[in-house]
């Protein structure tokens, strides 16, 4: 047994350093096509946002291409798994560098991006994250954003009940152990104070209770709330809905962009949404030519509707074409040169995307009207 | 078999683990290597630390922990905390060190506080109840604010309003969001260093009087209490040594990647299974076996990054497959039968 062991062992050392040479094989910059490469969660928890962000560019990158590509270069796509977990997104970024990326779209998350941010800093790579909201994620030069920051959202919304007067009394459900979530509300916390919107309750749940809210739900009963404030995903706000309408407890419920795809949750009464307000630059209901096209293109495609993190990514690409074409970026270029030209080409572009008309600013943040929709008869519709 | 004052054994572990770091230099230094290798060094490296110290626990101790996770927590925030705030203040080797010390002690502390209850316990229930701090711990860390301004420090378990910082302070710890920027200190050398410091530990603890006595204790606990072994002493020795190589583990975790969070996909239950999974695969009671384990299991799913959209269904058959081969009656049978002519050519030699 002893010896077996040892051979085993043997074996086992070998074929490990057979696959560090079967790792290997530096990156090979191939001079006639643009390489975009892409990570984020395409397995376990967060998947969901993962594989809408990957079809997303597939679909964007795929209609470049028939089109004649960008500045008549095609365009190579690959994209990455990280498992929502910061650590394996490095990795996933390593292996696209290897394969010889030239631009980044990603992660998708904002922990994964922020640890990816670091590497892309010091290989002066340029990185666009579709959906990475924390603040942290746009701290270095070279990373941009399409979608809002979370502070930024909690901000919009708290100016946005004050302003149209939807409730002065707010109950908060959050989740705590969910950056997106928790740094939406710290922002909207101090925004309501200065806005003279008294919060009621605050109750917080996390990542490992979330089914039942009955508890938030009475705290913010007790609290008289008028208006209950959801920055949160909507698998957990559908629940809500439900208990909420079990107790009889019939509030103003507003969101963020984490409620888009609502009403499409399965086995959730469509009907208790109605009236729910969110605030979204993205509604896949929306009747202008683009969001039709994009949206019908997905679902045939991908057989489901795409929600707001799939319209980040399409704008993302688009994003990335404008600035090629703007600064004249040819595929031969080192990375660390696209990188400081696409530094100063995000700055000058304006992009008509899914998610409004965007402008970037050199701290990566991205300049748009969030629209304020509310659900009627089972469709999003413009509050205005 | 004794070979000085090391076993032939414990010699050919540490040979292993320095060729393989001369193998992977020489590779770095020829430029073959490819940066997705670079990438995967330390992570591999930690989690056969972790893999080394969990051993010591589950196949020495013979006591299934299933709260490691939290004690790599305890390590990787209580270092990234002390080298985020020193940043400036301290060059990196030795702020590099202290934070390693930290890391270590306040794992080491942690473990000895949670094993005077838990170690009264036994088998399941003491899984049970490691499962439930490690879990305990998370959350601590999830629910944590902390944060200093011109007034001094400020702390809180619920919100950052709560805190009452005046505007333009420092946030240390947000809550869930973590510590962001701690310092990548942590590289492949240092990482090879801790992992032979903590075989070293483990190995010489397992042969030395005080591991004969640990055996004795997971062997039969009342003929070594009637012996006159202090099962406490052994037992709390054991298990708080365990944690504090699982919080040097952590403590290279928290230098690898620049956000830090306490999300269960590093530090749940989920994790702490996986290190156990990487111990009972590798050979419970087999430090060498669970370090090479960790390093496969890890490296696996990585490698099958080329079949994309498959690579995670493989991995889990593979992960089968591997738990029948080593452990299964009928396997081990057929090696007995079929493969010992291996054995026999190696004793002939």
């Amino acid at each position: 047994m002893r010896v077996l062991k040892k051979v085993v062992s043997v074996m086992t050392a070998s074929a490990m350093a057979m696959s560090l040479l079967a790792g290997c094989g530096g990156a090979k910059a191939s001079s006639d096509t643009f390489k975009i490469g892409s990570i984020g969660p395409a397995t376990g928890g967060g998947a969901a946002y993962g594989l809408a962000v990957k079809n997303a560019i597939q679909l964007a990158v795929d209609e470049i291409n028939e089109a004649g590509g960008i500045s008549g270069k095609q365009v190579e796509y690959k994209f990455e798994d990280d498992e929502l977990n910061a650590e394996k997104s490095v990795n996933a970024y390593n292996t696209l560098k290897d394969w010889g990326m030239q631009f980044l779209i990603g992660s998708v998350t904002s922990a994964c991006s922020i640890a990816v941010s670091d590497k892309t800093k010091q290989d002066n790579m340029f990185q666009l994250t579709p959906s990475g909201s924390a603040e942290d994620c746009t701290k270095y030069e070279n990373v941009f954003r399409v979608c809002f920051s979370d502070p930024n959202q909690g901000l919009k919304s708290a100016d946005y009940i004050a302003d149209n007067n939807l409730g002065t009394k707010i109950g908060v459900i959050y989740d705590s152990s969910d950056v997106y979530s928790s740094g939406i509300y710290q922002k909207f916390a101090e925004e309501a104070a200065v806005k003279g919107l008294e919060i009621v309750s605050a109750e917080a749940f996390n990542a490992d209770n979330k089914t039942d809210f009955s508890v938030q739900i009475q705290k913010a009963k007790d609290g008289g709330a008028d208006l209950i404030f959801l920055p949160i995903y909507y698998t957990e706000a559908s629940l809500i809905l439900q208990q909420a309408a079990r107790d009889g407890y019939a509030p103003k419920f507003f969101g963020c962009d984490g409620l888009d795809g609502l009403t499409a949750v399965e086995n959730f009464d469509a009907s208790l949404a109605e009236g729910v307000m969110l605030l979204t630059p993205f509604a896949a209901d929306a009747t202008d030519d683009l969001t039709v096209k994009f949206v019908t293109s997905y679902k045939e495609k991908f057989g489901e509707t795409p929600n707001q993190f799939a319209a980040d990514a399409y704008d993302a690409v688009y994003a990335i074409k404008a600035s090629i074409e703007k600064e004249g970026i040819t595929p031969d270029m080192k990375v660390s040169d696209i990188c400081d030209k696409m530094k100063t080409a995000m700055t000058e572009i304006e992009v008509a995307g899914l998610t409004g008309t965007i402008t970037w600013d050199a701290s990566g943040e991205p300049n748009k009207e969030p629209k304020g929709v509310i659900i009627e008869n089972g469709a999003y519709k413009s509050m205005e | 078999m004794k070979a000085g004052r090391f076993s032939k054994k414990e010699l050919t572990t540490y040979a292993i683990v320095v060729a393989a770091y001369i193998i992977c230099e020489i590779l770095m230094l020829t430029g073959i290597m490819s940066s997705h290798m670079k990438g995967l060094l330390v992570p591999i490296c930690y989690y056969a630390i972790v893999a080394v110290g969990l051993n010591l626990c589950v196949g020495i101790l013979g006591e299934l922990s299933l709260g490691h996770a939290g004690f790599m927590c305890v390590g990787a925030y209580s270092s990234a905390l002390f080298s985020y705030v020193t940043e400036s203040a301290i060059p990196t080797a030795p702020r590099f060190i202290i934070a390693l010390v930290i890391g270590v002690v306040m794992a080491a502390l942690a473990g000895f506080l949670i094993g005077i209850p838990v170690l009264r316990l036994k088998g399941d229930y003491l899984a049970i109840v490691t499962l439930a701090f490690g879990e305990i711990i998370k959350n601590i860390f999830n629910a944590i604010y902390l944060g200093t301004d011109s007034t001094g420090l400020h702390f809180s378990l619920k919100d950052m309003a709560s805190m009452g910082m005046e505007p333009g302070g420092k946030i240390i710890i947000n809550g869930a969001q973590g510590i962001t920027g701690t310092p990548s200190d942590s590289n492949f050398t240092i990482a090879i260093v801790i992992l032979l410091v903590s075989l070293f530990v483990v190995q010489n603890l397992v042969s030395s009087r005080d591991g004969r006595a640990i055996m004795a204790i997971r062997d039969n606990r009342i003929a070594a209490e009637s012996n006159g072994i202090n099962i406490t002493k052994y037992k709390m020795l054991a298990f708080t040594i365990s944690a504090a190589i699982a919080g040097a583990s952590g403590v290279l975790f928290a230098h690898n990647i620049s956000s830090l969070t306490a999300t269960s996909q590093y530090f749940g239950y989920n994790a702490s299974i996986m290190f156990l999974v990487y111990v009972v695969l590798g050979g419970i009671g087999n430090i060498r076996g669970s370090m090479i384990a960790a390093v496969i299991l890890y490296m696996l799913p990585e490698l099958l990054r080329g079949l994309s959209d498959y690579r995670m269904l493989i991995y889990s058959v593979v992960l089968i497959v591997m738990m029948l081969v080593n452990w299964s009656p009928k396997a081990r049978e057929f090696r007995e039968k079929h493969l010992s002519f291996l054995k026999i050519k190696k004793e002939a030699k």
